[in-house]
């Protein structure tokens, strides 16, 4: 596929000063790349979903994939980053390996978070992938908490990102938290998915605010917005909220408007969705859009841009096959203690020998 | 024509809607969608104006649900999960359940709790919360085990003019079904012999009723019979019919799906242990979740909680001693 590119897309192969970013239509390509293995990502799993195989709820990203890489490629290594339910294409771009997300819908024993939690809850804390709790809103003191721990220990030029939805703008702790960064003046780049509905309930009957990015001036953290619905803006908008975090600018508040192209789970016939909001601009898919985008700049031609997901699917589903194989974990040789104290562990003795059923 | 579980909560807050103008419904999705469970279904098209979709804002649907009951309203809150409780927490236990205490107002609130495990929900979607909220003075916890239960004492807990959380458990929502709703209750306070026996008691509650009861029938082919008492609620908590049971059987069994620490099979045995020490031929004896938060995969936590296994197990050990 690589000949099939424009050549300026070649960019190792076009060494220039090493300070220069790469050319825009570079970066482009690799968000549209993560993007796609998002998606390709999310379909395998869903069938899996419909196959049985995952336990549980299914959650996908559909249609947040342009926000989610931007804000993947715009952070680097050593950032900390706490992504969300709909954020495969942000949490592959930042490094999350492909198997984390396989393993962790699986359940194996072999993934990060070795069968004890589930889907879109994992993450690697020493990487700087915060794993989410379910609690809306809960995560982002803590990404100020990692930062805060950063300035204590003199580590600079570091940014930390959260990502929330429309709803969990909501909660007490959205609040909280981004009052507290503003107060400390962290680099927190705190990026809201509004994707116009939190499960069932639409923006209306969540916030009455004319928009989202308003709510920054009052916390005192600057406003940004994007197109959720087009990488280009996205890649825009994000590099330069982490940009502005990472030079002193505090807090920065990017709100991006998008819809939800998909239920809330695949539980979820999503039936309620406005059919005018569908076909309105914000409805665009933001794969499609970047792929038309790809095709008319001449970025990429048509069979380069099949030969690009034939090799995300194989990525995809020598994945699920690897993880398929292994083993689930077992209850007889699980370590059943909470705590990494473990002398301070105490025994519950149950009236039998705790020998699982 | 039979009901299930969910349906009867359903069926019970449409009787509580259209028998009282003070009741309305507060909750996410409860609205149009009918709540994440459906527990609301059709509710909001047949009572226009009083089952509102609430931001997720639980501190804040707590706090409206205590000023509206100040005024006179007989609210109901919809967790949409136990879990999701704990941002409500601080308004639950420090106002609503200290009000009539302090200032002689009652707080006739109800807030839902869908509570428990199904396969594959993992920590934050799994919690037993009754426990932790029976500690605090001022609530009162329902733990219905029955489809009767459900709707009855859901009732009931509207009618009442103290804060109630209503532990409601996902994994009987669908399981559970009944011929028809009931026409009679037992009044909230009592426990309720659900299978009579004289060899060992076992006391226990919510979805665990099931796996005692499954338990005992096995046994029962063992030749020994296995008392079992539901508790109902677990605040309060019916003393005297376990105590009773326990007079009969000589030996108890405490089973709860909640965690180990404390919480309400401790506080079974502390009070027969109280009052009735001289009744029991054995130590008593408690089983429980793991002490770890509830795993995701259903390998693990299929163990880490009890089942009709494990409180089998427990209860032939017991037998033995
Ligand atoms: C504190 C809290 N309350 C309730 C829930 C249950 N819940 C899970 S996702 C969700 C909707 C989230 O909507 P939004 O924040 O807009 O994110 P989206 O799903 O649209 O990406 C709700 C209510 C939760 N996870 N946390
Ligand atoms: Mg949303």
């Amino acid at each position: 596929m690589r000949d099939r590119l424009h050549p300026m897309l070649h960019s190792e192969e076009n060494p220039r000063t090493p300070e220069a970013p790469p050319p825009f239509p570079a970066q482009y390509l690799k968000a549209y790349r993560f993007m796609l293995l998002a998606r390709v990502l999310d379909d395998k799993i869903a069938s899996l979903g419909r196959a049985g195989k995952i336990h549980g709820g299914v959650f996908l990203g559909r249609g947040q994939e342009a926000l989610s890489a931007a804000l993947g490629m715009a952070l680097r290594p050593g950032d900390i980053f706490a992504p969300l339910i709909r954020d495969g294409a942000g949490r592959l771009a930042f490094g999350e390996p492909l198997l984390d997300a396989v393993r962790t819908c699986l359940g194996s024993a072999l993934g990060p978070m070795r069968g004890r939690d589930g889907n879109v809850h994992r993450g690697r804390p020493k990487k700087g992938l915060l794993p989410m709790i379910s609690h809306l809103g809960a995560m982002i003191s803590v990404v100020n908490g990692a930062l805060m721990a950063r300035r204590f220990n003199h580590v600079e030029g570091v940014v930390g990102a959260a990502c929330v939805g429309d709803g969990g703008t909501s909660t007490g702790a959205f609040h909280e938290a981004l009052n507290q960064a503003a107060v400390e003046h962290l680099p927190l780049v705190l990026v809201v998915a509004n994707n116009q509905y939190a499960y069932s309930t639409p923006t209306r009957r969540q916030f009455a605010c004319k928009d989202l990015s308003d709510r920054a001036i009052g916390y005192g953290a600057t406003p940004h917005k994007a197109d959720g619905t087009d990488l280009e803006d996205c890649l825009r908008v994000l590099s330069t909220a982490v940009a502005q975090a990472r030079a002193g600018g505090g807090p920065q508040l990017v709100v991006a408007s998008l819809l939800r192209l998909c239920g809330h789970g695949e539980h979820d016939d999503a039936h309620y969705v406005d059919a005018k909001l569908k076909e309105s601009a914000l409805g665009r898919d933001c794969l499609q859009v970047a792929e038309e985008r790809l095709l008319r700049e001449g970025w990429a031609d048509s069979e380069a841009l099949l030969a690009l997901r034939q090799e995300v699917t194989r990525e995809v589903e020598a994945a699920a096959a690897t993880a398929q194989r292994e083993p689930a974990p077992d209850p007889f040789k699980e370590d059943w203690c909470a705590l990494s104290s473990r002398h301070l562990r105490e025994i519950f003795e149950a009236p039998i020998p705790s020998i699982p059923a | 024509m039979s009901i299930t579980y969910l349906e009867a909560i359903r069926e019970a807050q449409a009787k509580a809607l259209a028998d009282d103008p003070r009741v309305f419904i507060y909750g996410q999705d409860v609205g149009e969608f009918g709540g994440a469970f459906k527990a609301t279904k059709r509710l909001a098209q047949e009572f226009p104006g009083r089952v509102l979709d609430a931001p997720i804002s639980e501190d804040a649907i707590v706090g409206a649900a205590i000023g509206a009951a100040i005024e006179g309203m007989r609210p109901i809150i919809e967790m949409q999960y136990a879990d999701f409780s704990t941002p409500g927490f601080n308004q639950i236990i420090n106002q609503a359940a200290t009000l009539f205490w302090r200032t002689r107002v009652p707080c006739p609130i109800t807030i839902r709790m869908p509570s428990g495990g199904l396969a594959g929900g993992g920590p934050f979607h799994s919690q037993c919360l009754e426990g932790l909220y029976a500690h605090y003075p001022g609530l009162i916890v329902m733990t219905p085990a029955t489809v009767e239960d459900a709707y009855s004492m859901l009732l009931e807990a509207v009618a009442i003019d103290d804060p109630v959380i209503f532990c409601e458990h996902k994994h009987l929502y669908y399981h559970l079904k009944a011929p028809a709703l009931p026409t009679d209750a037992m009044p909230v306070g009592k426990a309720r012999v659900a299978r009579a026996g004289r060899d060992l008691t076992i006391v226990t509650y919510s979805a665990m009723l099931h796996e005692a009861l499954a338990a005992a029938e096995e046994i029962a082919l063992e030749g020994e019979e296995i008392e079992v008492v539901d508790l109902r609620s677990i605040k309060p908590l019916d003393t005297d019919t376990v105590v009773a049971s326990v007079a009969r059987t000589g030996r108890l069994l405490c089973v709860g799906e909640a965690f180990p620490w404390g919480g309400v099979t401790a506080e079974v045995i502390a009070r027969v242990a109280t009052e009735g020490f001289g009744l029991l031929d054995a130590p008593p004896q408690r089983l429980n979740a793991k002490d770890t938060p509830i795993p995701y995969h259903p390998d693990l936590w299929s163990v880490h909680r009890p089942n009709a296994n494990s409180i089998g197990a427990a209860a032939r050990n017991l037998l033995r001693m």
